[in-house]
């Protein structure tokens, strides 16, 4: 019975992690299931904090029923699991997790980890973006379903993103003036990702079905944008772009929700001993697993975490890092679902793999970015602070050189804003493929922790 | 150190709008001194916001910060209790009581630790 003790732990209670708990569970396993949140659900799937009149039916539109469903199940496995909500995890050694809770150290033995610890929003640098005023889109959407908050009142949705139209959608239903929504990429791009697209063809209908409600609104929508300024003295005044045909136009806003896609928190996994090899679909480097997630020696990674495939793909990776959780301690259910599972989160993540060539990364405009635009709003390192330190610098280019000199991705939040466009940057000022000047690492404490913490550690 | 109280900031209306009511109990705190009233539930950028349009200002550029990621990531929206612990306020309810200053206290600094 030995392997019926075995302690598995899960990192991130969005839908990965909580669909992990559910297999584990039902096999009698009681794992811990750490959650930095304060409720679980993740970014996507967040529930309202208390007392909030949100009707999340409405805001939720076709994805009710999943979130409904996801959330019931939840709580009716509260009891048969270990809920570790508000517990960051910072570090990782021995296989034991280094977790701070509510200013508190903790740790956290395991003999299996499955990490689900989501994504977030990959930032482009324009003029202006660190004014009072620009958001990330997936914050913008997460203080509305937190909060029931909206970022402003004159809102401007900006990036390349399937995300743009639903965020500007529920931003309008409660109440927001949405003033444009600028997507960077172009419709062409759009009908050459339609063959991967078509692999999902409900999501790809819902897709559309968003920008056709936004037109019935008469939304401003525009496509094939170049961002030029988010402009603002004390906060943002109006974004200003040249439109598809050319034309430059300026919309006054007192908002901006900014996002081109999505990317995945690896800092866990990389101390956890994951390798990472590079995605070129995605531009991201990307920790490398088996096709049910295995990243190494009891290390299990699930969800956009592991590689972004969006809610539907972390529901069907926690549930098949679950079963090799179990497959690996011996414990084998009759009816292996795992080759149904497979196939499914196979045509989940092509479906990704055609929104990335739908909804563009920003190459060619971060190559030019101007001088003096702040790259690293941490430590306000600009696009010429690093071009210069490459310039003075005989060494080998490297991200993480680059990272030295200069502290851009240094600052307070390590990197996860900035390091994609650094990356991009320094490629471009070096002529090299992105993938040649490396990626930056994550060290512990991979966030932020209070100085007693670490003190505590040594003690 | 005029202690976060940024003339033109204190002076304009909130940068969020709340859009949905909350049945909650009201909680009294203070911002950089002043009093301020929010709703059990609200996190503390929130509670500030919707009455201020900037949170901070930033130690190394001296330009105003709202906030960015609202997720806990970016680590942008930092203040601070009046006992020096620094709090993530997107990711920290709001408690009465609460004596919030959003420039770090320059004793922590003097130390140079978290807990002065």
């Amino acid at each position: 019975m030995a392997e019926l003790m075995a302690e598995v732990v899960i990192v991130g209670a969005g839908p990965a992690g909580i669909r992990a708990a559910g297999i584990l569970a039902a096999q009698g396993l009681r794992p811990i299931l750490v959650d930095e949140g304060r409720q679980a659900g993740g970014q996507g799937y967040r529930r309202p904090s208390p007392g909030l009149a949100l009707d999340m039916d409405t805001l939720m539109g076709t994805e009710a029923g999943k979130y409904k469903a996801l959330h019931a199940d939840f709580a009716a496995l509260l009891n048969r699991i270990d809920y570790r909500p508000r517990t960051l995890v910072w570090g990782i050694e021995d296989r034991r997790l280094h977790c701070v809770r509510d200013g508190r150290q903790t740790t956290i033995a395991f003999d299996a980890l499955i990490v689900a610890t989501g994504a977030m929003d990959r930032i482009a640098p324009l003029p202006g973006w660190i004014l009072p005023g620009v958001f990330t889109l997936g914050g913008a959407q997460a203080v509305l379903k937190d909060q029931g908050c909206l970022v402003g009142r004159r809102v401007a949705f900006l990036g390349a993103s399937p995300l743009l139209s639903l965020a500007a959608l529920q931003y309008r239903k409660l109440g927001a003036e949405v003033v444009a929504v600028c997507d960077t990429s172009s419709f062409r791009d759009k009908i050459a990702a339609l063959p991967q697209l078509a692999a999902v063809p409900r999501t790809l209908a819902r897709g559309i079905a968003y920008l056709a409600a936004l037109k019935r609104a008469r939304v401003p929508l525009f496509d094939g944008v170049t961002p030029l300024a988010i402009e603002g003295e004390a906060g943002v005044t109006a974004l200003r772009f040249r439109d598809g045909r050319g034309h430059e136009r300026r919309i006054a806003c007192d908002a901006v929700a900014l996002g081109y896609g999505l990317k995945p928190e690896t800092q866990l996994a990389e101390l956890a001993g994951a390798r990472f090899a590079f995605d070129a679909r995605f531009r991201l480097w990307l920790p490398v697993t088996d096709e049910d997630g295995r990243a190494g020696e009891g290390l299990y990674l699930a969800g956009d975490g592991a590689a972004i495939g969006g809610a539907d793909a972390a529901e069907a990776s926690g549930a098949l890092a679950a079963l090799a959780v179990l497959h690996d301690l011996g414990l084998r259910s009759e009816h292996d679902e795992r080759p149904a599972l497979r196939r499914r989160l196979a045509r989940l993540r092509r479906f990704q793999q055609g929104l990335a060539r739908a909804f563009r990364w920003p190459v060619a405009a971060l190559a030019r970015l101007s001088d003096e635009v702040a790259v690293c709003r941490c430590e306000h390192v600009t696009a010429g602070d690093i071009r210069r330190a490459m310039d003075a610098d005989l060494g080998p280019v490297d991200v993480n050189r680059v990272k030295a000199i200069t502290r851009c991705g240094m600052g307070r939040c390590q990197g996860r804003v900035c390091g994609p466009a650094l990356q991009e940057i320094a490629a471009a000022h070096a002529g090299l493929p992105v993938e040649a000047v490396g990626r930056l690492r994550g060290q512990a404490p991979l966030k932020p922790v209070p100085l007693g913490i670490l003190e505590e550690e040594e003690a | 150190m005029a202690g976060g109280d940024n003339g033109a900031s204190a002076a304009g209306e909130g940068r969020f709008v709340q859009a949905v009511p909350r049945e909650a109990e009201r909680v009294r705190f203070t911002i950089d001194g002043k009093s301020a009233e929010a709703q059990a539930g609200d996190s503390l950028l929130a509670a500030i916001l919707v009455q201020r349009p900037v949170l901070r200002r930033h130690e190394f550029d001296g330009g105003e910060r709202a906030g960015f990621c609202l997720m806990g990531a970016c680590q942008d929206c930092w203040v601070w209790s009046e006992a020096g612990e620094r709090l993530r306020a997107c990711t920290t309810p709001v408690a009465a009581g609460m004596a919030i200053v959003t420039e770090p206290p320059a004793e922590r600094f003097a130390h140079g630790r978290a807990h002065g």
